[in-house]
């Protein structure tokens, strides 16, 4: 093989006083990157096979490892980066596109941090949660619009039936993460965590395993393009089901899980061979416009005795507002829209960093747009793409959405340290991977705990705010714009979210 | 660019005020004059800053009972002659006259004021009831002009607000000299737009009226859910969104009083939790359904149209709100003294539960909850001055 051009993107810096040779991070990287050599009686790195995981650092008994960036050392260019030309480099030896994991990685404008929260002053009182109520209970599903209720003087009598709803105790929940993507422990510390949280999970288009179906009212159940695992008692076990239609990090294109990860059990569960790539179809092969897409709705909807919602999750992308009124129009009882910077196990690099929008300008819209066609009762609005925090949560309910999901930030409380690598297979944590040797790495019951303890973590917070402006119930936060400042947006920004500028 | 909007000169979200609020309503459907209305709201002058107040009297025009009265004020005398003309082409007015008042010191910049009794005529779109129909037409003019104000619309009530103290405004209408079954009064404390004479309580919409005292949390929900619904939200304040939703709740939902309050001021979810299951699923439905509009952060409210009131405080209890009864007679008040006042024979006094809903209703005597003791009447040989 001719020489790389490619340079390291890490420097492993290993403290000799400190080292004592003990091998944990030779033993714990599966990149390769620590090699131990006898001769010597000492450990040395490969330091163009780190990915930064900083699993080695994590785990070194003495400290004595250290991950840095590897220091720039190309002449500096404000348009050819280092970045840029690594990637040209490794294109011009592979030929191929380039992959990467996780979500958009490059600096486009993070609307959160342009948001600011409102609180209660003299006025109004604000709240203490510590004291008062505050209540986050979240209903997910197409509302009446209106109710007929008989006051008959001892007594009333609800007259109306709704549609089958989500109950969510907080409304965070795991968004689509396939078994295949990630490892069965990860999936069962997320079906674990939302059971705990009184929140749900969602399979992703990996079907469902079966030793999650113990889980099932509290799993989302996915049906997308490839129809992996899907069958009447996947769709049965589940609380609701989700049609995929796309994906933040890279809409308009499919998935593919490469066949070395299709092992004896995702195989099992996907309902494909051994060994065979799993294949997503960039668009379903049976939708190709609205009309189509409710007919799938009613056909899951029909298969399941209308007892279970049924939600479409789409990509944020240009004309969102319209392709979401149609989404509900068509029957869905809820909309997940994905933004930009949501994450994916696997993406070409060029489309995760370059379509679609980011999902804050996208809730606010499609909020906006489904108000003023007078139906944004009849489905919930699902926002993901990157809620790092329960602040971006609060400002995503405020722009409008009813409830969020979360996938990066679980992956996280989990141990992925964003090496963006998830599509090796070699996630040295456990979480993006198939090999025994790693996931054994993930033990459920622990992150199972750390992911309720997550959520539990933002409850507290969300109620803090919460009690701050003065509302003790999240509907009375829902698409309450007044809640929100902007800070360093320009007009046509401010207006695109509906928000006023800080200080006005 | 309606005449609301050029008040709210710097463009703030809502209206802030604090205030006091005060309403009572002879189930028997007698009639009383506004006495006591004025006597009980100027106790609680303490409660304002001058900044406004007002009064609704229901049953006050038995002579024009069935015509839409339309209280309007206008800037100029030629706005008058130009929304009379507008009136003209869409209604039939029977009668019209200035509503009649006295100078009072201290009371500037009145508007012109005066009362249209009319009825709507020629075609309504198909599926609108001749209730929508005034509703679009008052929040047309309302929305559409700078000059022109109409702050009270339904039949045999009026409103009477303007910028002063209870007692001078009450002076400045004559209000002592209608005869009602049913009054609210208010006044206020806005700490951020100088008063204007519609900005106001009572709010008003059809026969609907709505005095408040709070600031409504939700009021950026509730105002978008109402906007959905066809309200335009004029007046920047959160006491027009509970009249509106008010309107939509129990007149075009066809929901009674209790059920608004559930929507308004709905159990804790805790609390719905030990409800038996039918109740339970009625009352989450109601959340479900009307979540936008439940009321969040501190209020009191008396709403009240034809033949019914109805005072209702926040889930948490962040404003006052004290109940009083006496024969036929249904009190509500921010605070008791007002109602002491104006009733020293009051037989029940209390102070409900915060979401709990005290409604009025002509033709029912109205009853303590079963806690409440029956107040002994005081002697005077029994007081001791010692």
């Amino acid at each position: 093989m001719a020489l790389s051009l490619a340079t390291a993107s890490f420097v492993i810096e290993r403290d000799p006083a400190r080292c004592i040779a003990c091998q944990v991070c030779v033993r714990q990287c599966a990149n390769d990157v620590h090699f131990y050599d006898a001769d010597d009686d000492t450990v040395r790195a490969h330091d163009q096979s780190c990915v930064g995981c900083h699993r080695c650092v994590t785990l070194c008994p003495t400290q004595a490892l250290s991950v840095r960036l590897n220091p720039l050392e190309y002449r500096p260019h404000a348009n050819w980066g280092p970045d840029i030309l690594r990637n040209i480099y490794k294109q011009a030896e592979t030929g191929g596109m380039l992959l990467t994991g996780m979500g958009d990685d490059q600096p486009q404008r993070i609307y959160w941090d342009h948001m600011v929260l409102n609180a209660s002053q003299v006025t109004n009182p604000s709240i203490d949660p510590v004291r008062e109520p505050m209540e986050l209970k979240t209903y997910l599903g197409a509302k009446p619009e209106r109710l007929e209720i008989d006051d008959h003087g001892d007594g009333l009598t609800l007259r109306t039936e709704l549609t089958p709803q989500l109950e969510l105790d907080i409304p965070i929940m795991f968004s689509a993460m396939s078994y295949g993507s990630i490892s069965f422990n990860a999936c069962e510390s997320l079906a674990r965590a939302a059971t705990e949280a009184g929140t749900y999970y969602n399979t992703g288009e990996g079907g469902l395993h079966p030793a999650l179906y113990q889980y099932g009212e509290r799993t989302i159940a996915q049906v997308a393009s490839g129809r992996f695992g899907v069958h009447l008692d996947y769709l049965n076990a589940a609380a609701a089901l989700e049609i995929k239609i796309g994906q933040g990090a890279k809409p308009g294109i499919g998935g593919h899980l490469p066949g070395e990860k299709v092992t004896l059990d995702i195989s099992r569960t996907r309902m494909i061979p051994q060994g065979t790539d799993a294949l997503s179809p960039a668009p379903h092969h049976d939708i190709y416009s609205i009309e189509d897409l409710r007919q799938l709705i009613y056909a899951i909807k029909e298969a399941t005795h209308y007892t279970k919602p049924v939600s479409v999750k789409v990509a944020a992308v240009h004309n969102i507002a319209p392709i979401a009124s149609g989404i509900v129009r068509a029957g869905a009882d809820i909309v997940a829209i994905d933004g930009l910077r949501g994450g994916t196990g696997a993406a070409p690099t060029m489309v995760r960093n370059n379509v679609g929008i980011p999902i804050e300008l996208a809730i606010a819209a499609v909020d906006a747009r489904l108000r003023s066609e007078g139906i944004r009762h009849r489905a919930s609005l699902v926002a993901a793409g990157s809620m790092r925090c329960s602040a971006d949560v609060v400002k995503a309910i405020a722009l409008g959405a009813d409830a969020v999901y979360i996938a990066t930030s679980a992956l996280v409380a989990m141990g992925c340290h964003l090496c963006q690598h998830c599509y090796t297979g070699k996630c040295n944590w456990g979480i993006a991977t198939q090999d025994p040797y790693l996931t054994k790495r993930l033990n459920p019951n622990i992150g199972a705990q750390r992911l309720a303890n997550l959520l539990r973590a933002w409850s507290l917070e969300i109620k803090e705010m919460m009690g701050g402006m003065g509302v003790n119930s999240i509907e009375s936060l829902r698409g309450n714009r007044d809640h929100l400042r902007g800070l360093g947006l320009n007009q046509v920004e401010l207006d695109a979210l509906g928000i006023k500028a800080a200080g006005m | 660019m309606s005449w609301a909007s050029t008040e709210n000169r710097y463009g703030d979200d809502k209206v802030f005020d604090a205030c006091g609020l005060f309403g009572f309503m002879d189930t028997s459907g007698a009639l009383h004059d506004g006495e006591a209305i004025v006597r009980g709201m100027s106790t609680m002058k303490e409660r304002g800053n001058g900044l406004g107040s007002g009064y609704a009297a229901y049953g006050i025009y038995p002579d024009f009972a069935d015509l839409y009265a339309l209280h309007v004020m206008c800037r100029s005398e030629a706005a008058r002659r130009d929304l009379e003309l507008r009136l003209r082409q869409g209604w039939t007015i029977a009668h019209d006259e200035p509503i009649p008042h006295r100078e009072v010191a201290g009371v500037l910049d009145a508007p012109i004021l005066r009362r249209y009794f009319a009825t709507p005529r020629g075609e309504r779109e198909p599926g609108l009831s001749e209730e929508d129909h005034v509703v679009r037409q008052v929040m047309a003019i309302n929305t559409e002009r700078d000059d022109a104000f109409i702050y009270s619309s339904g039949k045999n009530m009026g409103i009477f607000k303007g910028v002063g103290h209870p007692d001078q405004i009450a002076e400045y209408y004559r209000v002592d000299e209608y005869r009602g079954y049913l009054w609210t009064a208010h006044n206020r404390f806005p700490t951020n737009t100088p008063g204007w004479w519609g900005g106001a309580h009572p709010f008003g919409l059809l026969d609907w009226t709505v005095v408040h005292n709070g600031e409504i949390s939700s009021y950026g929900t509730n105002r978008r859910y109402m906007e959905a619904h066809g309200y335009q939200c004029t007046m920047q304040t959160d006491t027009e969104v509970i009249a509106y939703a008010a309107d939509l709740v129990m007149r075009r939902h066809r929901l009674s009083p209790r059920v608004a309050a559930l929507v308004f001021a709905s159990p804790l979810w805790d609390e719905i939790a030990h409800l038996s299951p039918d109740q339970q699923q009625l009352c989450r439905a109601v959340r479900q359904t009307y979540g936008p509009l439940l009321l969040n952060g501190p209020f009191t409210v008396i709403i009240a149209r034809e033949g019914e009131m109805l005072g209702l405080g926040d889930r948490i209890r962040l404003r006052p709100l004290a109940v009083g009864i006496k024969d036929d007679l249904l009190y509500i008040s921010s605070e008791l003294s007002a109602i002491h006042l104006v009733q020293p024979d009051i037989q029940y006094t209390w102070t409900p539960e915060g979401g709990q809903a005290i409604v009025g209703r002509l033709g029912q005597r109205p009853q303590p909850p079963a806690h409440v003791q029956r107040r002994e009447p005081v002697l005077e040989s029994e007081l001791s001055y010692g």
